[in-house]
């Protein structure tokens, strides 16, 4: 019938999407970006009892240029908000970023006035991971779901698409504080 | 403990009013070392009348109000002289009393003697309008960052600093946080059909 | 010549500034080759893979030598100080918590203490609450002496040390997710006691962890003591005597490899330090090498008090762990249930079915918080970094007027110049990774 059946064993046949899906989720190259609690955990995600190498992540790069996931880990200061954001900039596309902490996501305890109430003021933020620190185990949950993201990611056109519509519900939704829920 | 006082609002919506707490100057004997260290200070500098405006013990501590013009003369002879001895300044910690007309800004020094295992603290106190300080970095090199910091969350001037900028805020923030006339910040948190106010707005149990 | 977004330079007040982040290295070279200049200030961070964290050094250099370096420091400024005070003084031990980051504990009982002082109830603690804290103190100079030798190690290019390190940190940390619940953060040390009892067969599991610690601790010993590489980056690096530790009020390790035996542990004793066994470990070297020493005998003499915390532990079964006086106390008893950590379901059941009183009691002590008698209170302990110590202010309210931390990181941090000028280049890496400073403390 189709293809398929003419091909020699040995021989699958995919999209060229899914491929370059499965080639960037698996190699993810995560910057070395620690600012405080959280970044104790992120290094304790590499070292042997969690072992991130599982996942083939253990090398965190010391340069932006040579990474593509920002592990923003910890709470993000006024004044280290633009240093973040060139960080961010000198990172080379595609690029995720992964907002891990309470802090980083929202702010968390610390609605004052020396924390960012959330990376996402700043930088596009793919993947929240909540905790106050979240454990390892946590970390590396949230960085198989990026994975997931990742694989799935639709390429030239599509994503352009996608892009155009997300933006547009996003433009069209109630603000939060105007949605009646639970609460109200 | 619990139960109504003050105003006699227990509800908290009253508002957070803060009222900052001045203790007289305790009477001797001060008990422990304490009444060594006075005599001491007082036998080694001649103007402690002067330099020194009350002497408070409290919680087990001995502070010393001193005088900004003789801070100097006093921390010198605290370091310096053998029966004192007091070789390590801790920092530096601001306080904002802003009841306290003429005398809002503190600062406290608590000081550390390793030779005779003591400690004492100096509290120092300047009215808002000329918030000035003389350094005590020549004394106590250690107190560089501490004033710096000391200036930077609550605008008291350390003269005779070298280098006296901000260390913990960004070079062109406006005004020093950790004053009581300076808001928490911070941004209501919205959730679905309710707005949770920042801290500093939210009512107070006093 | 393509343009490079880059690599540029501007004329400012100052003269000539290159912004080297890309680029060309020959164009660069030749360009400040024109100036006659050999002066280079080196930025390096705040984001940079070995300066612990969110610290930024400006590094003047004369070729590979150090000429002036200065710190620049506040990126992780959280703003801890002021937020403690539109809390309750209860709620203030989560936000100390977080000021050093690999020392909780140490923030948290150095807080509770100088709260105790101001309540006077300093003396009404009790014992097995004291020997609680003492435990949990040691356990976590433990873990965070691990983070120092793991990322100082990683720091001067042994990528080994972290991997022993962080194996022996589990340890610990397992031990304080069996205790409080929680891994780091833990708000375990509450104003006039500790959050909860130990769990029945923690102390079982302690002594074990002690015995399997003490013999793997002997990993990175083998490892770094004598290894010459080690030896080459740290020796005679970051010199500083103890008289410029004692003028820039340096404390902690590296006081005592100034061979200065000062250990709040011994000369001031707190939480009924003064009940155990243990030796203030100096050297005299003053060196980043010396520093690593010191570190390393310490682990040995915290496992020392540890065990004879277990020993307390096991005399004292069944004390109280938090003050008697039922105004200051958590109404709570928290238990570890199957779902966490929780209220425990006797404590549920009194005040949602039986005690209209202990429900109005419940409920106002843990919204509103006790009063504090007013004053001002210093009190201080003997953190991983040496004296941890807070001044805590309070006008008489529910909650504190004022909270100052004086961080032995910030404090240390200042000798970064001392150490570091008229170095190399390669040993601010090493001086830095010595002092082993937090910046969640040094920043607050």
């Amino acid at each position: 019938m189709g293809l398929e059946e003419k091909l020699p064993s040995g021989i699958m046949l995919t999209t060229v999407e899914k491929l370059a899906g499965y080639i960037r989720k698996t190699s993810l190259w995560p910057a070395s970006f620690g600012l405080a609690c959280c970044a104790i955990e992120m290094m304790a995600t590499t070292t042997a009892k969690y072992d991130l190498s599982r996942f083939g992540m253990e090398v965190f790069r010391g340069s932006p240029r040579q990474a593509d996931l920002m592990i923003v880990a910890g709470r993000l200061s006024n004044k280290m908000a633009p240093v973040l954001r060139q960080i961010y900039d000198q990172m080379a596309g595609p690029k995720w970023v992964l907002a891990m902490g309470a802090c980083a996501s929202s702010g968390g305890m610390f609605n004052n006035y020396a924390i960012v109430q959330g990376v996402d003021h700043i930088v596009p933020v793919d993947i929240y991971l909540p905790g106050c620190p979240p454990r390892p185990e946590m970390l590396i949950d949230a960085i198989i779901k990026l994975h997931e993201q990742i694989s799935d990611t639709k390429l030239g056109s599509n994503r352009a698409q996608i892009i155009r519509e997300v933006e547009a519900a996003a433009l069209a939704a109630k603000p939060v504080h105007q949605i009646t829920g639970l609460l109200a | 403990m619990f139960g109504v006082n003050g105003s006699g609002d227990t509800s908290g919506f009253g508002g957070l009013v803060r009222v900052g707490s001045s203790s007289g100057s305790s009477e001797r004997p001060y008990g422990s070392y304490f009444d060594e260290i006075a005599d001491d200070l007082e036998r080694a500098y001649p103007e402690f009348n002067d330099a020194i405006e009350a002497v408070v013990v409290q919680n087990g501590e001995l502070t010393l109000h001193v005088n900004r013009e003789k801070l100097e003369d006093v921390a010198r002879i605290l370091r310096d002289n053998p029966k004192l001895q007091f070789e390590m300044c801790l920092g530096v910690s601001g306080v904002h009393y802003p009841d306290q007309t003429g005398r809002e800004l503190h600062a406290v020094y608590p000081l550390l003697s390793m030779t005779h295992n003591r400690r004492l603290r100096l509290e120092v106190s300047v009215p808002d309008s000329d918030p000035h300080i003389p350094t005590l970095v020549e004394v106590w090199a250690g107190n560089n960052w501490h004033e710096r910091e000391t200036f930077d969350m609550f605008g008291i001037i350390f003269d005779g600093h070298a280098g006296l900028t901000r260390i913990l805020m960004p070079d062109d923030w406006a005004g020093h946080p950790q004053r009581k006339d300076y808001p928490l910040g911070g941004i209501p948190v919205e959730f679905h059909g309710a707005t949770v106010p920042a801290p500093s707005e939210r009512r107070s149990y006093r | 010549m393509s343009f490079d977004p880059y690599a540029s330079s501007r004329e400012t007040t100052e003269g000539r500034v290159y912004s080297v982040t890309g680029g060309d290295w020959d164009e660069l070279s030749t360009e400040i080759g024109a100036t006659k200049e050999e002066r280079v200030v080196v930025n390096m961070g705040p984001q940079h893979p070995s300066t612990h964290g969110v610290l930024r050094l400006i590094l003047e250099l004369e070729g590979e030598t150090v000429t002036e370096a200065r710190c620049g420091i506040g990126y992780l400024h959280t703003g801890i100080e002021k937020n403690t005070e539109y809390r309750t003084w209860t709620q203030g031990v989560t936000y100390v918590t977080r000021m050093d980051y690999l020392a909780p504990i140490f923030n948290e009982t150095a807080y509770c203490m100088s709260v105790e002082k101001l309540l006077g109830i300093t003396d009404q603690i009790p014992e097995r609450a004291q020997v609680i804290r003492v435990m949990m103190m040691e356990l976590n100079r433990i873990s965070s002496h691990m983070v120092c030798f793991g990322t100082g190690g990683l720091e001067l290019g042994a990528l080994t040390p972290i991997f022993f390190a962080f194996r022996d940190r589990e340890t610990v940390l397992d031990i304080f997710e069996e205790v409080s619940g929680l891994r780091m953060n833990m708000a375990y040390i509450r104003p006039g006691g500790v959050a909860q009892d130990v769990p029945a067969d923690a102390v079982s599991r302690i002594r074990e962890a002690c015995r399997d610690m003490r013999k793997s601790f002997k990993d990175n010993e083998t490892l770094l003591v004598g290894n010459s590489i080690w030896m080459k980056r740290t020796k005679d690096v970051g010199y500083l005597d103890l008289a410029g530790c004692m003028t820039l009020g340096v404390t902690g390790p590296i006081l005592r490899a100034a061979g200065m035996p000062w250990d709040l542990r011994k000369s001031q004793p707190y939480s009924g330090y003064e009940n155990y066994n243990f030796d203030v470990i100096t050297t005299d070297t003053s060196d980043a090498y010396g520093r690593f020493l010191v570190r390393l005998g310490e682990l040995e003499q915290s496992l020392r008090i540890i065990e004879q915390c277990c020993d307390f532990l096991d005399k004292l079964n069944g004390a109280p762990v938090m003050v008697a006086d039922k105004k200051i106390a958590w109404p709570a008893q928290l238990s570890v249930s199957a779902d966490g950590m929780g209220n425990s379901l006797a404590h549920i059941r009194e005040i949602m079915g039986e005690s209209m009183e202990a429900l109005i009691h419940h409920f106002k002590i843990v919204t509103e918080g006790f009063r504090v008698p007013a004053g001002q209170a210093y009190a201080a302990v003997e953190s991983p970094r040496g004296e941890t110590g807070v001044h805590t202010v309070s006008d008489g309210g529910t909650r504190p007027y004022r909270v100052h931390f004086r961080e032995p990181s910030f404090n240390n941090l200042q000798s970064t110049a001392a150490m570091c000028e008229g170095g190399m280049i390669a040993d601010v890496i090493s001086a830095v990774a010595s002092i082993d400073p937090v910046m969640g403390g040094v920043d607050r």
